[in-house]
């Protein structure tokens, strides 16, 4: 019964043809082939924001009674707390396998002729999942969320002229409230998911169409010692594994340490003490404090340009290093992109960590 | 294409071998596993507002206090719980209390005092104002009514 049902549905949507096609694709087989499952980690908990987050919609009220709404689902309805603990954990820990998917792919030199799109189109992806970040992060409207969503937004005030009026139409208003939020809102479940999904089908067809990149040690080797396994059965099925773990680690988090609700945000109330934002911002925002401690008075402007400049100059360089280090004939330049992958990875840890120390 | 079908009588396929059905009894149990431990929470999560509107719809009375009631030869719509209910205050002076859900398909009732009667627009239904007893039109049953009981301060509706 069971194969008559496959042949009909294959007869006519050609499930075969897809299976035979997954047979005949292969992955390179080799010690760093771990490295190869941080996409596929991501993809995973990217399916659980999308599943979790319409389940948050099933309850979320954006505007006014968000604050409320909130605490509804935190407080009052059934598992609402492991849904929306759930959601919060899943999208830190998806920032954390796209940021370890990045730097795994620098250091295999994935960038390089013909994967330059992937690479960009990988970048996007991440700028992207920061921005639902952000804007998630805001959607309860807790003291927390008020405050690090308003020193986000006072960064772009610092560009001359048109600053303001950027900081401004963000905002929805002069300041932070339920405009804000509507925002935010339609940014996080409307334009973000419709501008995400076709660049992460980009990216999913170019890594289909090059496959997987191979580091320089494995290049070296003469093509007979190289070893490889079928994508179908055996890699999915690795594959399928490591979400399995993803998913068992992520039900421990959100179940062990439910996500926490402030008190609701009250633009009367002063900061409250050692307010910083996510951990996936605290290396600009560490940043931004060091230089301001070197730079005060009326020097201040100078060491707000020097951060953001830097970070955005060092962002820009980081998606230009198809360009210098294109291919692998050029030694001198492979080793140097090497390093700056190792400065970059380094310098954001040491900031980040730097931050976390600062603030206790 | 696909003539090749699954014969089990094909010679030298001796069907499942006991360790392959091993293998896939326990996946599957396995799975089932994590789909109940998944699938609990979220239908529990989902099913949570009707916990509520069942708690709402558990009461037994609810008071009507004096100024809200209708002056004679008008009714008032009020909530019981979750159920859309009618208080009419007659002529004489008299109080009868409604289920205001027309019991042929669940559209609202409304009071004609005109007419003189309870009647349903979505299909002309027709129920007697006193009783609630269903006159003409559709509705298969009468409209459920409630205890009115009157004090000094407010009016009692409570379950007949
Ligand atoms: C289509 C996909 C998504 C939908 C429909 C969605 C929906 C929602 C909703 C309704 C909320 C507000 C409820 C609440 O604050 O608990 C929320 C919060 C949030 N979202 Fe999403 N989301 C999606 C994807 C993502 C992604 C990809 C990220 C990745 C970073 C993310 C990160 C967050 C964060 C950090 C919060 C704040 C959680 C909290 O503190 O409660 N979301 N999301
Ligand atoms: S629903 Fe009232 S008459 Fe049909």
């Amino acid at each position: 019964m069971g194969t008559t049902v496959l042949d009909w549905l294959d007869e006519r949507l050609g499930l075969k043809d897809i299976v035979a096609f997954a047979k005949k694709k292969t992955v390179p087989d080799h010690k760093y082939s771990f490295w190869y499952y941080w996409g596929g980690i991501s993809l995973f908990f990217f399916i659980v924001q999308v599943v979790s987050g319409i389940l948050l919609l099933m309850y979320y009220q954006p505007g006014p009674n968000a604050y409320d709404s909130v605490r509804q689902i935190t407080y009052e309805v059934d598992f609402g707390w492991l849904i929306r603990s759930a959601h919060s954990w899943s999208a830190n820990l998806m920032i954390l396998a796209l940021f370890i998917h990045m730097f795994s792919v620098f250091f295999m030199k994935a960038y390089r002729r013909p994967r330059e799109f992937g690479w960009w189109s990988g970048l996007t992806l991440l700028g992207l999942t920061m921005v639902f970040g952000f804007s998630g992060y805001l959607l309860p409207m807790d003291e927390l969320a008020y405050f690090a969503t308003k020193v986000g937004l006072e960064l772009p005030k610092t560009l001359p002229g048109v600053g303001a009026v950027i900081t401004e139409l963000v905002q929805g208003g002069p300041e932070i409230g339920s405009t804000t939020i509507q925002r935010f809102f339609s940014l996080h479940v409307v334009i973000l998911p419709l501008l995400y999904i076709p660049i992460l089908a980009l990216h999913l067809w170019l890594v289909q169409k090059h496959g997987n990149a191979i580091p320089e040690s494995e290049a070296a080797k003469p093509e007979s010692e190289r070893r490889s396994i079928p994508f179908f059965p055996n890699f999915l099925t690795k594959d399928l594994a490591m979400w399995l773990i993803a998913l068992n680690v992520l039900a421990i988090m959100a179940s062990m340490f439910p996500w926490q609700l402030g008190p609701q945000a009250d633009s009367l109330a002063p900061a409250p003490e050692g307010i910083h934002p996510e951990w996936y911002f605290m290396s600009q925002f560490q940043a931004l404090k060091v230089l301001g401690e070197v730079f005060t008075g009326k020097l201040a402007i100078v060491g707000e340009y020097l951060g953001i400049g830097g970070f955005t100059l060092g962002g820009i360089l980081w998606a230009l290093i198809p360009f210098y280090d294109h291919d692998s004939k050029n030694g001198r330049r492979a080793r140097n992109a090497t390093y700056i992958g190792l400065a970059a990875l380094v310098g954001l840890m040491v900031l980040t960590i730097w931050g976390y120390v600062g603030v206790s | 294409m696909s003539d090749k079908r699954h014969d089990p009588a094909e010679p030298g396929k001796k069907g499942v071998s006991r360790r392959e059905f091993a293998t896939k009894a326990g996946v599957t149990a396995v799975g089932a596993c994590y789909a109940a431990a998944f699938g609990y929470p979220i239908f529990r999560y989902l099913a949570s507002p009707a916990r509520t509107y069942a708690e709402m719809a558990a009461i037994t009375e609810v008071p009507i206090p004096r100024e809200k009631v209708p002056g004679p030869g008008s009714a008032l719509m009020f909530r019981f719980g979750t159920r859309p209910t009618m208080l009419i205050h007659h002529e004489d002076g008299s109080m009868v209390c409604f289920d205001a859900v027309c019991t042929h398909l669940g559209c609202t009732v409304q009071f004609q005092p005109e007419e003189k009667r309870i009647h349903c627009a979505c299909h002309g239904g027709t129920y007697d104002m006193n009783t609630g007893k269903n006159i003409a039109g559709p509705p298969p049953k009468p409209l459920t009514p409630y205890q009115v009981e009157v004090t000094d301060e407010q009016i009692l509706i409570k379950r007949a």
